[in-house]
């Protein structure tokens, strides 16, 4: 029989569901499960109602699942707010009896989320020695009294059922955002510079905690952005992250990075918008938005992961990229990714060296040649000069005809380069039936709800890693005996369908969701099969 | 290696610039050419990297702050200079000036400061006196001007100077001394623009060498009145940006 169990924590913010679905997930992952945690906060510090949803599966899970089997209710709200997606036979465990614990044994009342996990792994069969050793390396105070509510409420439980371990290798987990900082880190980043927001904020935090690169925090987006084109003008790998506020005001560095032809990797990780929007829900509406963010005739490199693995390799992939094609990237991620907890068992990226000046004769940062990549140099060995304005060869400012057109096909050329790139990459994939007529599209994090209902219906599914630029041949190869074309997408205006249309390839019929939430496998399904 | 390119020269006849860009040809003789780097705005004083053989990195208009000090982060051993002018650091890149001397990074600033936005043919700046007509201000600019030493004290800038583009050796003299210093280094280069803003006599009369310390900031409010003096206003020696990240 399939192993599948969802469990739903929540509570007040500042109840700690967050960290106990971390602890619950880490439980499922050391008895060999495939996990995978999506967490839901409000916009707040304290109070409101925050959750988290466990899936822990022998079988890839990529997403949440819509209905649970257990509820670990904090507080009430939790209770009220879920009950209905509680699946027969499933089980609550209220708030009352741990937070009773807690007061018994003079804890804070903090420590309510670890007898929680405690009455919880006693239901199902976890083993103390197991427990224990998890609680240990994920709880940085007060051990001792938390070891000892957790064993009060552990003995004091009675044990349901005992579920049953799998065969596999333990896997590390992470956040979407870790994988994008550690695929950076792989490729040689030197220097992260962010101001903080959600839902990239953590990527800032992670890194200045890893310490592996000089990490900082400035006073704005523009700021930031400026500062990065510094330092990679001056040799170090660097990055950037925000969400669609902040990546909007970007744009116009987006532009200077590419004319001034300086690598960039800008992170934007999206949030439902428009504007403000609903800060720390997720959405997939910044996509047109990135294909075309910095003014005049530019292209940038964009792509989209679908979970912590090609986070990994999208980021270190993009940065490595962005070096050998001197240009700005793009990675387009959102909250969904970001913050949602993933296995991670990426294939090693490693840094890729740049074009370097040979150091013979005088340098011109912005020599001609055939494919339009001028050898790097860096200030301090030699003179560079580089701008935002257009220019010559050398890089003094123009307004001479001739030359703004040399420049301009120049860096034409260097665009075409980019687009062989993609031969030797993996930019498209697919999955599932690879015989059915009936296709699903999908791009960034709604892959794993669309892979695993469509799995289910006998269909196939094509992912897109990379949106610009747009990898058609690749695409047409997977679209080889489809006759009928489903897009899914969170947002509400289909932008992936209006993209696939300039592309000239015509989508028959969008699934589109816009309330801020991600797909859920077993609705996706029905709709699906509607079709 | 010489210190000018061939690179056609487009101020105005009798601008500002010209001295400026004359003191700073002999101030990087002076400290060394492979090491400076410079960063430049937008706007006619950001012209000047055309003109000196020199590293350089033109950003945007009111960014060359922030692009300095990335450049700064990433390799330490880098003198960085940033051009910019009134508009470029009082207008549109206000913060990055005031977050710039908060955080003591260490590069030096040269605001030219011709009081008005010359390149876009005159508009008022944030140091444009009151009553400034400008073709945006037709009847006079209603807003007071920013006194921009006063703004760099009170954000903690650890050199503050202000000169008059006709002294170049005073200028070329204060250059290097901002370049040598430790930390965040600020400028103001009062320079008349003979097209649009045409202040030479102004200057003439009213500009003194003084004696300068912080108290001096007051003296002149960037108005009609009185005196104004030069001078290093202020100078510390406290840990950089740099030193401490």
């Amino acid at each position: 029989m399939k192993k599948d169990y969802s469990i739903l924590i929540g509570g007040e913010a500042g109840q700690g569901s967050r960290k106990a679905g971390l602890i619950i997930a880490k439980i499922f992952n050391q008895m060999g499960y495939n996990v995978f945690i999506h967490d839901d906060y409000q916009s707040l510090i304290k109070g409101g109602h925050s959750f988290s949803q466990i899936r822990a599966s022998d079988e890839e899970c990529l997403t949440h699942s819509k209905k649970v089997d257990f509820i670990l209710a904090l507080d009430k709200k939790t209770i009220e707010k879920h009950k209905t997606i509680l699946n027969k036979g499933g089980i609550i465990i209220s708030g009352e009896r741990p937070y009773e614990i807690v007061k018994e044994l003079n804890g804070n009342r903090i420590m309510g989320n670890i007898a929680m996990i405690a009455i919880f792994s006693k239901h199902i069969g976890i083993d103390w020695k197991t427990l224990s050793s998890i609680l240990k390396k994920e709880i940085s105070r007060d051990i001792e009294k938390n070891l000892e509510i957790a064993k009060k409420a552990y003995n004091e439980t009675k044990e349901l059922f005992k579920i049953e371990k799998i065969k596999k290798k333990v896997n590390p987990l992470v956040t979407g955002n870790e994988a994008i900082a550690l695929g950076a880190i792989d490729a040689g980043l030197d220097i992260y510079s962010a101001y903080p927001m959600t839902p990239a904020t953590s990527i800032l935090h992670y890194l200045a905690e890893k310490r592996k690169t000089i990490t900082t925090q400035a006073e704005n987006e523009i700021a930031v952005i400026n500062s990065i084109i510094g330092s990679a003008y001056a040799g170090k790998r660097s990055m950037t992250g925000t969400s669609g506020g902040g990546f909007a005001l970007m744009t116009e560095a987006i532009s200077f990075a590419s004319i001034a032809e300086i690598p960039i990797l800008v992170v934007n990780s999206q949030r439902a918008g428009p504007a403000s929007g609903v800060p720390t829900y997720s959405a997939q509406g910044d996509l047109l938005f990135s294909l075309n963010s910095g003014h005049g005739d530019i292209v940038r490199f964009v792509a989209s992961p679908g979970d912590a693995n090609e986070a990994y390799y999208l980021s270190g992939t993009l940065l490595n990229l962005a070096w050998k094609y001197q240009t700005p990237a793009i990675l387009l991620a959102d909250k969904e990714l970001s913050e949602s907890t993933y296995e991670f068992y990426p294939k090693k990226i490693k840094k890729e060296k740049e074009l370097l000046w040979d150091n013979k004769g005088e340098y011109e940062r912005y020599a001609q040649t055939k494919n339009g990549i001028s050898p790097m140099a860096y200030p301090g060995k030699t003179i560079v000069k580089a701008t935002s304005y257009e220019h010559d060869r050398k890089g003094y400012t123009t307004e001479d005809a001739e030359t703004i057109i040399a420049m301009q096909d120049k860096r034409l050329r260097k665009f075409k380069e980019m687009e062989k790139a993609l031969d030797e990459l993996e930019t498209v994939k697919v999955y599932g039936n690879k015989k059915s007529k009936k296709a699903v599209i999908c791009w960034g994090s709604t892959k794993g709800a669309v892979k695993e209902a469509s799995l289910k219906l006998g269909l196939k599914v094509i992912q897109i890693l990379f949106l610009q630029p747009f990898p058609i041949k690749e695409l047409k190869k997977a679209l080889k005996g489809v006759d009928k074309l489903v897009s899914v997408e969170c947002n509400s205006t289909g932008q992936l369908s209006v993209l696939l249309s300039q592309n000239g390839i015509k989508v028959d019929k969008q699934i589109l969701k816009y309330d801020a939430r991600p797909f859920n496998p077993e609705d996706l399904e029905l709709k699906l099969k509607k079709i | 290696m010489k210190i000018e390119t061939n690179y056609p020269n487009t101020w105005c006849p009798g601008c500002g610039n010209f001295a400026i860009l004359e003191a700073m040809k002999k101030a990087i003789q002076e400290t060394g050419q492979e090491k400076v780097v410079l960063v430049a705005d937008i706007g006619c004083n950001s012209k000047i990297v055309d003109y000196l053989n020199v590293s350089s990195l033109g950003s945007l208009h009111g960014r060359a702050i922030p692009s300095a000090s990335g450049i700064k982060i990433a390799n330490p051993e880098l003198k960085v200079v940033v051009f910019t002018g009134d508009g470029g650091s009082l207008n549109e890149g206000i913060s990055h000036l005031i977050h710039a001397a908060k955080k003591n990074t260490d590069i030096t600033v040269i605001m030219h400061n011709n009081r008005l936005f010359a390149l876009t043919t005159g508009q008022y700046t944030a140091s444009s006196p009151k009553g400034f007509k400008g073709k945006s201000t037709p009847d006079g600019s209603i807003e007071e001007p920013l006194n921009t030493l006063e703004l760099m004290m009170a954000a903690k800038a650890s050199f503050i100077g202000r000169t008059y583009s006709s002294k170049i050796d005073y200028t070329k003299k204060m250059i290097i001394e901002a370049i040598n210093h430790k930390g965040f280094s600020f400028i103001e280069v009062l320079q008349p623009c003979p097209s649009f803003f045409n202040t030479f006599q102004f200057y003439n009369e009213k500009v003194y060498e003084a004696d300068a310390n912080e108290k001096l900031i007051k003296e002149w409010n960037y108005d009609e009145k009185g005196r104004i003096p030069l001078g290093i206003f202020y100078k510390e020696e406290r840990p950089t940006y740099e030193d401490e990240v």
